[in-house]
């Protein structure tokens, strides 16, 4: 495995990617508040994100930094739409309990 | 566009407008789709006149590239054996349009469409000589036959609607199945096409992979004919259907089954079809006696002719798989027999129905006192349902059990024990109906039959007694096609022989029939 | 010129005029049209004859049309007249024409008189196809198209339910004989690759003897369904529901003859089948005793006659199986003469007595209807064989036929005859002699009616001495002696068989004229025995039980509800029960919750990452 310039292994990297993957996806699955829930998502697009600059520094090639940016791009953009519908929400349910949220099921 | 493609444009076209159509004008969408289907039978006829006997192959081809990739044709054409089905489809929709006159009363526009698109999609069943184009105008009638149950039909309608349409699904899936198989091994599904290649053997199938494909496709036939024992879809679709629709259904639909029969199963597989033919007789057989056995101790005039028509479809899937010529010229007739007569049964039954608002046999008794011309013609229906001579049914029933006879003397035994019973069951259902005396409640809704219901009877009993007396107007072009097929399945004409002796379960001690008949041609 | 057809075109024309437009008819004018088309056709039948020249050499054959081709093979509609048929045309044609003018005074106050004419004219018709055809399955029409006449008009009152049940009973017993002569007819195109009696019949001699037996006793099923033959005869006597110029015409003196007719016109087929030729003569001597028994208890006087009509049916298939086809059709044709005489007679009788037939409210008549007492006792004399009327050198022609085969066949032959003579004349003194039993006041019927009688009286005395049949058929059929094989004389044989006759007749005077007890000791002597005959020794009891009952009991309860509802249906509604239930197993997995959505995403994820760890990445 070719190292990286600052001598840090490139599965150092990936290993972080993949640990903040599995706590977004632990979070996302087992906590309740939707706050809580929707920064988990981010988190996971981070990870991703790392993977890909990861990839990128790696076969030096440009286009994980592409991806990069546009799913920084649709992250800044959801979490815009997304704390509006989660204030809409509180606003008409006065409550943050995602399980409570269910009015399209039934 | 020649006069078949007309014949199938027509009818669609008449579906699409009568959509179009303001839901108020009743009696126009009537006259409409009335006038329509007058107009595909007059033209129908063209192809009587137009076809051409002695010609081998189809007629009225007309045959373009449809999808390019995969090979996909519009091929269309006719021989002998689709010739009379289309004329059979043309002949009855107007009658099934008539009867409905007064009897639908809801969602009036929908159902006259819908039978015109059911009209098409028979057409263009009969007409198709690509398979993919068959099995898109063999669902194609699925879909308004579905609604025709499902919305006009009686209290349990969506029951028999839904289980029509999966059972036949069923048999469906399993035919697409083998068309896409045969498609990867010819590359076309243009049918003319695939027979070239399988005739000539450039594609020879293995003896598994001839199985295979044979069940597949018999199955889907063999659900739609119906043989038992896959036909208990056919009593509850008839008992809830209204009566066009069992009438198209008995009449028409049914005959897709046998149709598939000759047109696929036999050419396309000679030699499965062949090896094959013992266990489907017996099931055949079965299904004669039994369906006239079950048909005795109805208490349902319409689950009654259901049954029978389980007995007579046995008639001809045995004719088909005696691979005879007289067993295949007496099946292909009473197809067209059964359509004729068994029509004309659900549409007296229908009759009955407008009037006493009943199917149960015990509601009647006496009929004949009260209206006479409607016992009349009921039992012309009746004695030629059970082959008395002279009337149609005879004739197809006398060349199949000829055939058959043939071909195995014991499947004619069996099978002719049938016709006892058919004579118990009908004239059973006859008296109780018909004769005794006459009850209050029978006598107040027992009107003679008026000017459209004798206009919808006279033209079937007319047919019956044609069909039974002059056969040579009809007979002809079917045995030529027929002798066609039956060359094809003919064991030399086999170009594969199969793995030790192909077990031909007809040995035909018919030497005599061949060599007796040019003398007999006085 | 072809004219053949004109024969059963001219009945089929009167049937449509007065099927169609009857109802708007007068009497008179649908009773012209029905009894003019049947003239016609008999006047028709003469022209024939006389313009035919020497039929024995040169039979008539009329080709109309190809009905049915299929390949090589074909059936043309086709006419042909020999002797054979000549001898039926004339007497279907012309006891048809008397019938046909008796019923039009019988019939004249029932409802539904245009339907009894249309009827019968289609009747007529189908009778003369069936005599005229010139191959198996144009008799065929025939023989289905009588059968569905018997049928129409024994159901003729078809608001009494028994009617309507004998008229069923009739058809589908029928319909069995007729499964075994289309079976026979299938045989026959097998074997000899057409169905033409033209090409059959010369052709039978060099097929093998099994195959032309088989053929027979197929036949012979056939010939015993139509002809009432033991065990196919029960629907006969049930028969006498319809009216009785139906019982005279058809259920005596042609259709029912239509079996012997058959199986004498397939004669070259039978000559070589001697186990069918044997068959055939022990069901019709059976046939024989066993109806006459039946006969000797009855009281209904149409079901004396009924049975009797079976009995001597079985006397002409005897003279069939013995091998005197002509004796056969000699029995056929003199039988027509006095049995419907008798039901004539006997309607006449049951007129006068205002719609009574129990001859034990009869009784006297001979002060009230001499004629009919006249014309009946010529026919009871030739029904008797009394010496030189037409009854008495049939039936001896079969018995010496008989006699020359096996005597014993002979000797049972002469008992029955005994028998038959005794409750033929039983019914005789029942009805005409002692007083007067019954209510109202009997009267003698109208001309129209006893002027047919008293030609058919003629025809049964002198009809056997007019119509020398095996003479006229030498050509066809060797004429069989009795003393053929030595044995006593041919005049011994007839004086037995004569005294028998007599005796019946006399043991019948003096039971029912002389002394009137002895029937009621006899009866309560032989108890048992005596029940079991009366009640026609519970044969259709058992039919009822042992197949009818069975049958639509197990088509009901086993058939239908078991397997049809139950198995079939079980199996697949059982198919779409289970892909429900594992539909809504499967529905549990749709929660509609996406962090469970997710959890199942993240359990495929780690699956997939674990297979391709495993396995590795191709």
């Amino acid at each position: 495995m070719p190292p990286i310039p600052n001598g840090v292994p490139m599965s150092f990297y990936l290993g972080l990617s993949a640990i903040l993957f599995v706590i977004g996806v632990a979070g996302f699955i087992f906590r309740r508040n939707i706050i809580t829930v929707f920064m988990c998502i981010e988190l996971m697009l981070n990870a991703v994100n790392l993977s890909f600059v990861t990839f990128a520094n790696h076969h030096k090639q440009v286009a994980g930094h592409i991806f990069t940016f546009f799913v920084m791009v649709v992250a800044a953009a959801e979490a815009a739409v997304g704390l509006a519908i989660i204030l809409t929400v509180f606003k008409n349910r006065t409550t943050l309990n995602i399980d409570e949220v269910d009015s399209l099921k039934n | 566009m020649n006069l078949l493609e007309i014949l199938i444009a027509v009818p669609a076209a008449g579906f699409l407008v009568t959509l179009l159509m303001p839901r108020a004008q009743e009696q126009f969408v009537k006259l409409f789709t009335l006038g329509v289907s007058l107009l595909v039978f007059a033209l129908s006829l063209g192809l009587v006149t137009g076809y051409e006997s002695g010609k081998t192959g189809q007629q009225f081809v007309h045959n373009v590239v449809w999808i390019s990739n995969p090979d996909i044709h519009w091929h269309v054409g006719i021989d002998g054996l689709s010739l009379w089905l289309i004329i059979l489809s043309t002949f009855l929709t107007p009658i099934a349009i008539l009867i409905s006159w007064s009897y639908i009363k809801k969602q009036v526009k929908e159902f006259f469409a819908f039978l015109l698109l059911l009209e098409f999609g028979l057409i263009g069943v009969f007409a198709a000589w690509d398979l993919f184009l068959f099995y898109t105008f063999w669902e194609v009638v699925l879909v308004p036959m579905y609604f025709l149950i499902g919305i006009w039909g009686h209290d349990r309608r969506i029951y028999a609607a839904v289980k029509f349409f999966l059972y036949t699904m069923v048999g469906s899936v399993l035919m697409l199945a083998a068309i896409i198989y045969v498609y990867t091994l010819a590359g076309t599904f243009d049918y003319a096409t695939i027979l070239e290649l399988f005739r000539s053997g450039r594609i020879a199938l293995n003896h598994t992979q001839e199985t295979l494909l044979f069940l597949a496709f018999f199955l889907a036939f063999a659900i739609k004919v119906p043989l038992f024992p896959l036909h208990t879809w056919l009593p509850d679709a008839h008992v809830e259907a209204p009566t066009a629709g069992s009438l198209m259904l008995a009449s028409v639909m049914l005959k897709m089954g046998t149709y598939g029969l000759v047109r696929f199963c036999l050419p396309m597989f000679p030699i499965a079809a062949r090896e094959n033919a013992g266990w489907i007789n017996v099931l055949a057989i079965i299904g004669i006696i039994y369906g006239a056995l079950v048909a005795m101790v109805q208490p349902n005039m319409k689950k009654l002719v259901a049954y029978s028509s389980v007995s007579h479809l046995g008639f001809v899937v045995l004719g088909i798989f005696s691979f005879t010529q007289m067993g295949l010229d007496g099946a292909v007739y009473q197809m067209l027999n059964h359509g004729i007569s068994t029509g004309a049964l659900f549409v007296l039954v229908g009759f009955l129905y407008e009037r006493r608002h009943s199917l149960a046999i015990k509601d009647f008794g006496g009929v004949a006192t009260a209206a006479p011309w409607l016992a009349i013609t009921f039992l012309i229906t009746t004695l030629a349902s059970i082959g008395l001579p002279m009337l149609n049914n005879f004739v197809g029933e006398f060349l199949i059990l000829q055939g058959a006879a043939q071909a195995k003397f014991a499947w004619t035994a069996f099978a002719a024990v049938g016709v006892i019973l058919s004579a118990c069951y009908m004239l059973w259902m006859y008296q109780r109906v018909f004769f005794g005396p006459l009850s209050d409640d029978v006598k107040h809704h027992m009107p003679e039959l008026n000017m459209r219901e004798w206009a919808c009877i006279v033209p079937l009993i007319v047919m019956m007694v044609w069909m039974g007396m002059r056969t040579q107007t009809f007979l002809p072009a079917v045995s030529e096609t027929t002798a066609q097929i039956l060359e094809r399945t003919s064991p030399a004409a086999m170009v594969v022989p199969a793995a030790g002796s192909p077990a031909v379960a007809v040995a035909l001690p018919s030497v005599e029939i061949a060599k007796g008949g040019d003398q007999n041609a006085r | 010129m072809r004219t053949l057809w004109i024969i059963p075109a001219l009945p089929f024309v009167g049937f449509l005029i007065n099927g169609i437009f009857g109802r708007k008819l007068s009497k008179a004018l649908v009773s012209l049209i029905a009894v003019l088309s049947v003239v016609l056709s008999f006047a028709m039948v003469m022209k024939v004859f006389l313009e035919a020249g020497n039929l024995a050499t040169s039979p008539v054959h009329e080709h109309y049309f190809t009905w049915i081709k299929s390949g090589g093979f074909s059936i043309g509609w086709d006419y042909a007249v020999d002797k054979l048929t000549m001898i039926m045309l004339m007497v279907v044609t012309g006891i048809g024409s008397l019938i046909h003018i008796y019923a039009t005074g019988y019939m004249e106050h029932e409802e539904g008189y245009y339907r009894f004419f249309a009827y019968l004219n289609l009747f007529m018709f189908f009778m003369l196809n069936l005599v005229l055809a010139g191959n198996y399955l144009l008799l065929f029409v025939g023989w289905e198209g009588v059968g569905l006449c018997s049928y129409l008009l024994i159901g003729f009152y078809f608001v009494k339910d028994s009617a309507t049940t004998a008229g069923n009973k009739a058809f589908i017993v029928n319909r069995v004989g007729d499964f075994g002569f289309s079976l026979a007819m299938f045989l026959i195109a097998i074997t000899f690759g057409s169905l033409d009696f033209t090409k059959v019949m010369p052709a039978a001699a060099g097929k093998p003897t099994a195959t032309l037996t088989t053929i027979a006793l197929l036949l012979i099923v056939g010939a015993c369904g139509k002809s009432a033959q033991f065990p196919l005869y029960v629907w006969l006597p049930d028969a006498m529901e319809g009216p009785t110029p139906v019982s005279a015409l058809i259920h005596a003196a042609t259709m029912v003859t239509a079996g012997v007719y058959m199986c004498t016109r397939s004669a070259p087929i039978f000559i070589h089948a001697p186990v069918a030729m044997d068959t055939i003569a022990m069901i019709g001597l059976f046939t024989a005793v066993f109806a006459a028994t039946i006969g000797l208890t009855q009281y209904d006087i149409k079901k004396v006659f009924a049975y009797s009509t079976v009995s001597q049916l079985g006397y002409m298939f005897l003279g069939v199986g013995v091998g005197a086809f002509s004796a056969g059709v000699w029995h056929l044709m003199t039988h027509a003469f006095f049995k419907a005489l008798l039901f004539l007679g006997a309607g006449s009788v049951i007129h006068a007595c205002h719609g009574e037939q129990d001859m034990r409210h009869m009784g006297g008549l001979k002060k009230y209807a001499p004629w009919t007492c006249l014309v009946l006792a010529c026919a009871s004399l030739a029904i008797a064989g009394f010496p030189f009327t037409s009854g008495f050198f049939s039936k001896d022609a079969i018995l010496g036929a008989a006699y020359a085969h096996a005597p014993w066949m002979y000797w049972v032959g002469v008992v029955t005859a005994g028998m038959t003579a005794f409750y033929v004349w039983r019914a005789f003194w029942m009805t005409f002699w002692g007083d007067y039993k019954g209510h109202g006041h009997p009267h003698e019927s109208s001309w129209v009616m006893l002027g047919p009688l008293v030609v058919l009286a003629v025809l049964s005395i002198a009809g056997g001495f007019l119509f020398n049949v095996p003479e006229i058929l030498s050509g066809m059929f060797p004429i069989k002696e009795a003393a053929e094989n030595g044995g006593p004389g041919e005049a011994v044989l007839t004086g037995i068989s004569v005294a028998f006759g007599l005796a019946g007749v006399g043991l019948s005077y003096l039971m029912y004229v002389v002394n009137k007890d002895i029937p009621e000791k006899i009866t309560s002597a032989l108890g048992g025995i005596y029940t079991l005959v009366y009640n026609k020794y519970f044969v259709d009891e058992a039919y009822d039980a042992a197949i009818v009952r069975p049958l639509i009991q197990g088509s009901e309860s086993a058939l239908w509800k078991i397997v049809d509802a139950g198995v079939i249906d079980g199996v697949v509604n059982g198919a779409g029960t289970q892909s429900q239930g594992l539909g809504s197993m499967l529905r549990l997995l749709q929660s509609g919750n996406i962090r469970s959505y997710a959890t199942w995403v993240v359990i495929g994820a780690v699956v997939v990452i674990v297979a391709i760890g495993v396995g590795g990445v191709k």
